[in-house]
């Protein structure tokens, strides 16, 4: 109560100082405990034996060539789904119509799904003793064990990321400009190419950093379907799993590094295009500017 | 194609092409990679006679594994529901040093690779870790047992709760809080009484969200559990191992089983979510 006479701009509204300094000093500890530690530790016991030890470690053979799977892997799913976002956008974000909201959800469910299941589910289409195990031995075809089935399980598991921003984001925009477009006499095309796209690229964009920072660091899923062979089916993911279960201490961090950058770099563009799209809202929208200054 | 762009319904969505083409599309795709390959899992674990199909699950270790995922996942999405909270209701409501900083990590366990958590973690949690040294002294040993799961788990699961209330806070009517202060209630009463049955939807969708994930997760968990038979072996793990002994139908099960719990968790809470949006709304409006 004293402290009302001490900080003469502190409402009714607002909690004692006291335990404002607490609850961020909970926060910060917890967050700091659990989240910030771990990430150090990562870099920690990346350069426990010096940067020369670390670039001895990131340029091996192996982790090289799982950097090479890894880039391989991500640049087929990320466009494959993206392709598949930007079409999902315009059936489900720019039509009404019986059933939209349940392709939505199915849209999401592999985000709700366990990876090891994600991965499970292509073994048990093409695994050896699968639904097509036997027609692709006759053919010679590998899928698991090696680079397709990491691709099948990589597509499964990043599927919904494009998809689910492009549609939110197109539903919010409305099709007035599409008709505007239509109505003028631009055909399908170039109304979705000159109008939609331009609009939807920020979207675009954070649905493919978020696709693309799944799909390099995806782990139970593809360890489901890679026959985990050295230099051959090891994503990098993987190759930090070999390495650590063979005590290669910083070999494994050294590889986790990479991956932790990735995951830096990740945020970072989200939080800027997080900012820049609530700068866009916000122009858009100029009546709610004053008292509703949201970050999110 | 024509007809099902008449079933778009309203006038103003008709004059834009290619919705049948798109749809369709999409409809294809979706079936394609997901549809399909879940149905596979499900017509694999139809396969197993209902006696196998129940002794598969019954089967001491499976049982031992389910109990642990779950349990695990539960106490670490309501360590997640306190400090969610907290950490919520600080980035929405306080201004301190470094806010947008730590609004941005909380998203870290969405974006780190789950190997990487993994090894992290076990190695922060482990005995001569930087926290799992100062822990040893006292008798708590984290990495290796069940304690370890549940850190992994709220590691992964705090986003969840956390990205789930801030919106949540964010919308809060000031009002309501005003008019609570204005009748002379305390600002503790009035975070008791108005606030907090406000933001119970959202904690109790935040839990589900984090809880349901938690039960699938597999990356983080393996490195910092140990992994022994009826001890510390998690389910995912347990489907892991089913497929590496070609025991397909075995591996489905546990999969169907697994995705069954975390359904039944998802109504279950969407239930007491219903309960308490009537509860609240009698008692706040």
């Amino acid at each position: 109560m004293s402290a009302r006479g001490a900080h003469p701009r502190r409402g009714p509204l607002e909690e004692p100082a006291w335990v404002r300094f607490a609850l961020i000093g909970i926060t910060l500890g917890f967050l700091g405990l659990f989240l910030l530690l771990p990430l150090t530790a990562v870099f920690f016991e990346a350069f426990r034996k010096g940067p020369i030890a670390w670039w001895a470690a990131v340029t091996q053979p192996d982790v090289l060539s799982a950097v090479r799977l890894t880039l391989v892997v991500t640049a087929i799913a990320v466009p494959l789904n993206a392709a598949f976002g930007l079409v999902a956008a315009w059936a489900l974000g720019k039509f009404r119509f019986r059933g939209r909201l349940v392709l939505i959800t199915l849209i999401d469910l592999p985000l709700s799904i366990s990876p090891v299941i994600s991965g499970l589910v292509f073994v048990l289409i093409f695994g050896a003793r699968g639904w097509f195990g036997p027609t692709l031995r006759e053919h010679d075809i590998k899928v698991i064990f090696d680079t397709p089935g990491l691709v099948l399980a990589t597509v499964f598991v990043t599927f919904p990321y494009v998809a689910r921003e492009l549609v939110a984001h197109l539903e919010e925009q409305g099709t007035d400009p599409e008709q505007a477009a239509v109505s003028l006499g631009a055909s399908g095309w170039t109304t979705f190419w000159r109008v939609t796209l331009p609009s939807a690229k920020w979207a675009l964009l954070y649905g493919l950093v978020l696709c693309n920072a799944r799909a390099m660091g995806e782990f139970g899923a593809v360890s489901v379907v890679s026959g985990h062979v050295r230099g051959e089916t090891n994503t990098l993911p993987l190759e930090v799993e070999i390495l650590y279960n063979e005590y290669d201490f910083v070999g494994a961090f050294a590889a986790a590094s990479l991956l932790a950058l990735l995951a830096i770099v990740t945020l970072l563009l989200k939080t800027v295009l997080e900012r820049h799209e609530a700068r866009i809202a916000e122009r858009g929208s100029g009546t709610r500017s004053g008292d509703t200054e949201i970050s999110r | 194609m024509v007809r099902s762009v008449r079933g778009a319904g309203r006038a103003r969505t008709r004059v834009l092409p290619g919705f049948g083409l798109t749809l369709g599309l999409t409809v294809t795709y979706l079936s394609l990679i997901v549809l399909i390959p879940l149905s596979a899992l499900f017509a694999k674990a139809a396969s197993l006679t209902w006696p196998k199909f129940a002794a598969t699950l019954m089967d001491e270790r499976v049982v031992a594994a389910l109990k642990l995922t779950v349990g695990a996942s539960a106490a670490a999405a309501a360590i997640n529901c306190v400090f969610g909270a907290i950490v919520a209701w600080t980035l929405v409501r306080y201004e301190f040093p470094g806010r947008r900083i730590v609004d941005a990590l909380v998203d870290l366990p969405f974006a780190l690779p789950t190997a990487v958590s993994g090894i992290a973690l076990t190695a922060v949690y482990a005995q001569n870790g930087w926290i799992g040294s100062l822990l040893a002294p006292l008798g708590i040993q984290v990495a290796f047992t069940p304690l370890g799961i549940v850190v992994a788990l709220t590691f992964i699961g705090l986003p969840f709760v956390v990205r789930t209330l801030q919106p949540a806070i964010q919308d809060l009517e000031h009002e309501f809080e005003e008019a609570s202060a204005s009748l002379g209630a305390g600002r503790w009463t009035t975070v008791r009484r108005v606030v907090a049955p406000a933001l119970l939807p959202a904690l109790v969708t935040g839990f589900a969200l984090a809880f349901a994930r938690a039960l699938g997760e597999y990356g983080s968990v393996v490195f910092i559990s140990g992994n022994m038979p009826l001890e510390t072996e998690i389910a995912s793990l347990l489907v892991i191992t089913k497929l590496e002994q070609y025991d397909y139908a075995g591996a489905s099960a546990i999969g169907v089983a697994m995705l069954i719990l975390a359904l039944l968790g998802l109504l279950l809470i969407h239930a007491a979510q219903r309960l308490a949006v009537r509860r609240s709304g009698s008692t706040v409006r």
